[in-house]
């Protein structure tokens, strides 16, 4: 086995300038892709690893139609605990959506990208759509545009989307084969017909595929969403990255099905499961090749506001937008220098890195080898250790290795709203999040009370609080180099021998 | 004999622009079909526009007051397992 040391290849060094993936994440991960792309990228939250720890971005909900049925989506929901894509409080006309960038813009001034995402498809709804961009375009020339689609209509909007200024395009994909669709699409709406079953999955695939081609031609910015249903597209997700990247997608985001009965959908109801956290991540490995996985989305609501994994709608809902002042010849300037400073202050973190990344080195000159380590931080942005336990909302997760720190993904401590205390089992937060965290062996954070201390420890997952503050990554890397020196990583986890052994 | 949109719209907005008689208006709480203005497409369309983008089983009643779109016809899901998970979590 070869093992690539840190500080020692120069080829790794010169190439990205670390080699940990972790470190310095948004020229590591995107850093196959050409200039001119990287350039539209680095400050946008939802490309770029490190970029969603210090800028931010909102969706506005103006386009409520759709022009296809999902097994994964219920049309019907509206719930202000739910955090999950198509489910929205307030819908907005276009004029309302342009005050409330606005005004969000204004007020946080990390925000540097507005998304329409629904709470249908952007495109089945074009000119609520493209009255929002056109305004923006003109009012508000700083912020990024994109907008999200199934792409049953993408070809006939392309031209459109070419006239504004937009940059990226998200589509769905979860197949290109209209067997494995019919069992995700029930229907689509297609020139004036409802066409059911294999048919419609047929049209909507060929859509798809044609549109992203388009875009890619023009030069528009493409991802690709999939979402991951195990039995269904598990294992053809692998032949959609394949073909997606071949027409030029740039990103490729596979992420879990959300389905649980109370929510209504068919997966819901038909007791269709999600992927496990390993299986997650074993399809996103396979199918990332040299095209970039976004580990860190979370899968937002169509009105979200604010950094990732925080949700700051509540502060812009549209009764208080209306008497907000803004100044936004003012508030761009504002802006402009606050998002300077945050640029200055990655490319010096990056530099700094450079020097410091050395712990790992040290421990490669042992010939013993040790195992790779998951480990959970909390972290409430900025790349730092910075959350008590009791806080955290979502744990991010990284694997440290003897060759370098990888973010794996995050996971959202009680995600979904289960309609106050009707949830029967007894189960505690406490518990439900030592479960949330299985697999991992040491969690990170700020601080962290006596009693979650212990029954964590009981439950193999060391916490730690001495690294308060720390970048991320250099964190991890220490916490594993101690695990590592006290010689825990040769043999096989604890927790998993009293398993082997039972 | 015209559509009729009931209580259980979600007001979309994806059938009032397919309207070829302008028939469907914005309401509250919901979308409403002017029955003096709906064709129910005839002469424009084979199938009324309305009912079939609509994705909620039961929204619209056709001409003789039954839902155009039964419970399953849209999801899938079949109505007693419906019925029954809903049971099941009403129960929790």
């Amino acid at each position: 086995m070869e093992l690539k040391v840190i500080g020692q290849s120069e080829d790794n060094t010169a190439e990205s300038g670390c080699s940990s993936s972790g470190c310095g994440g948004s020229s590591d991960q995107l850093s196959h892709l050409p200039e001119h792309i990287r350039d539209k990228v680095h400050n946008h939250p939802c490309y770029s690893e490190e970029a969603h720890h210090h800028f931010a971005r909102m969706h506005v909900a103006v386009a409520p139609a759709c022009n296809i049925q999902c097994h994964y989506c219920n049309r019907k929901y509206d719930c202000a605990n739910e955090s999950r894509p198509g489910v929205v409080s307030e819908l907005l006309t276009p004029d309302q959506a342009v005050k409330k960038v606005m005004a969000v813009a204004a007020n946080i001034p990390q925000m540097t990208v507005l998304g329409i995402a629904g709470p249908g498809d952007p495109l089945a709804n074009p000119e609520r759509t493209f009255d929002t961009f056109r305004q923006l375009t003109e009012k508000a020339p700083d912020i990024k545009l994109c907008v999200s689609t199934n792409g049953l209509s993408l070809p006939d909007q392309v031209e459109e989307l070419c006239k504004h200024n937009i940059d990226h395009v998200t589509i769905t994909i979860n197949c290109v084969d209209p067997d494995v669709g019919a069992k995700i699409y029930p229907w689509i709406f297609w020139n004036n017909r409802r066409i059911k079953g294999r048919k419609g999955a047929k049209i909507l695939i060929e859509q798809q595929q044609k549109g992203l081609k388009m875009l890619t031609d023009r030069g528009i910015l493409v991802k690709v969403n999939s979402v991951m249903i195990p039995g269904v597209n598990d294992q053809h997700l692998e032949e959609v990255s394949k073909v997606v990247k071949e027409k030029g997608a740039f990103l490729h985001n596979v992420m879990p099905l959300i389905a649980e009965a109370e929510h209504g959908t068919f997966y819901g109801v038909m007791g269709q499961r999600g992927p496990t956290h390993d299986e997650l991540q074993t399809l996103q490995d396979k199918c990332a090749g040299d095209m970039n996985m976004m580990r860190h989305c979370r899968q937002c609501r169509a009105d979200a506001v604010g950094m990732l994994g925080e949700d700051r709608g509540d502060e812009f809902t549209m009764d208080k937008v209306e008497v907000m002042d803004v100044d936004y010849e003012q508030a761009m300037i504002k802006r402009a220098d606050y998002q300077a400073e945050i640029e200055a202050k990655l490319e010096a973190q990056k530099k700094s890195a450079n020097e410091t990344f050395i712990p790992l080195t040290a421990l490669t000159t042992k010939k013993k080898e040790t195992r790779p380590v998951l480990m959970a931080v909390a972290t409430s942005g900025g790349g730092v250790i910075n959350q008590h336990f009791g806080h955290a909302k979502e744990f991010l997760i990284y694997e440290a290795s003897m060759t370098d720190v990888r973010f794996i993904g995050h996971r959202k401590v009680d995600l979904y709203c289960s309609g106050g205390d009707t949830c029967g089992d007894a189960e505690t937060t406490l518990q439900k999040t030592i479960r949330l965290l299985e697999g991992c062996e040491a969690v990170l954070c700020s601080k962290i009370g006596y009693e979650p201390w212990e029954v964590l420890e009981e439950s193999g997952i060391q916490p730690n609080g001495e690294h308060a503050m720390e970048p991320i990554e250099e964190a991890v890397a220490k916490v594993y180099a101690e695990m590592a020196e006290s010689g825990q990583l040769e043999q096989q986890r604890q927790a998993d021998q009293l398993q082997a052994g039972a | 004999m015209a559509y009729e949109i009931i209580e259980s719209c979600v007001n979309c907005w994806a059938c009032e622009p397919l309207c070829p008689s302008d028939a469907i208006f914005e309401a509250r709480p919901h979308f409403k079909i002017d029955a003096k203005k709906c064709t129910e497409c005839e002469g424009d369309h084979v199938d009324p526009q309305c009912v079939s983008i609509c994705p909620i089983e039961g929204a619209i009643l056709n001409p003789f007051s039954e839902p155009a779109n039964p419970p399953g016809s849209l999801t899938g899901i079949p109505p007693e397992r419906m019925e029954e998970v809903m049971a099941e979590i009403q129960s929790r």
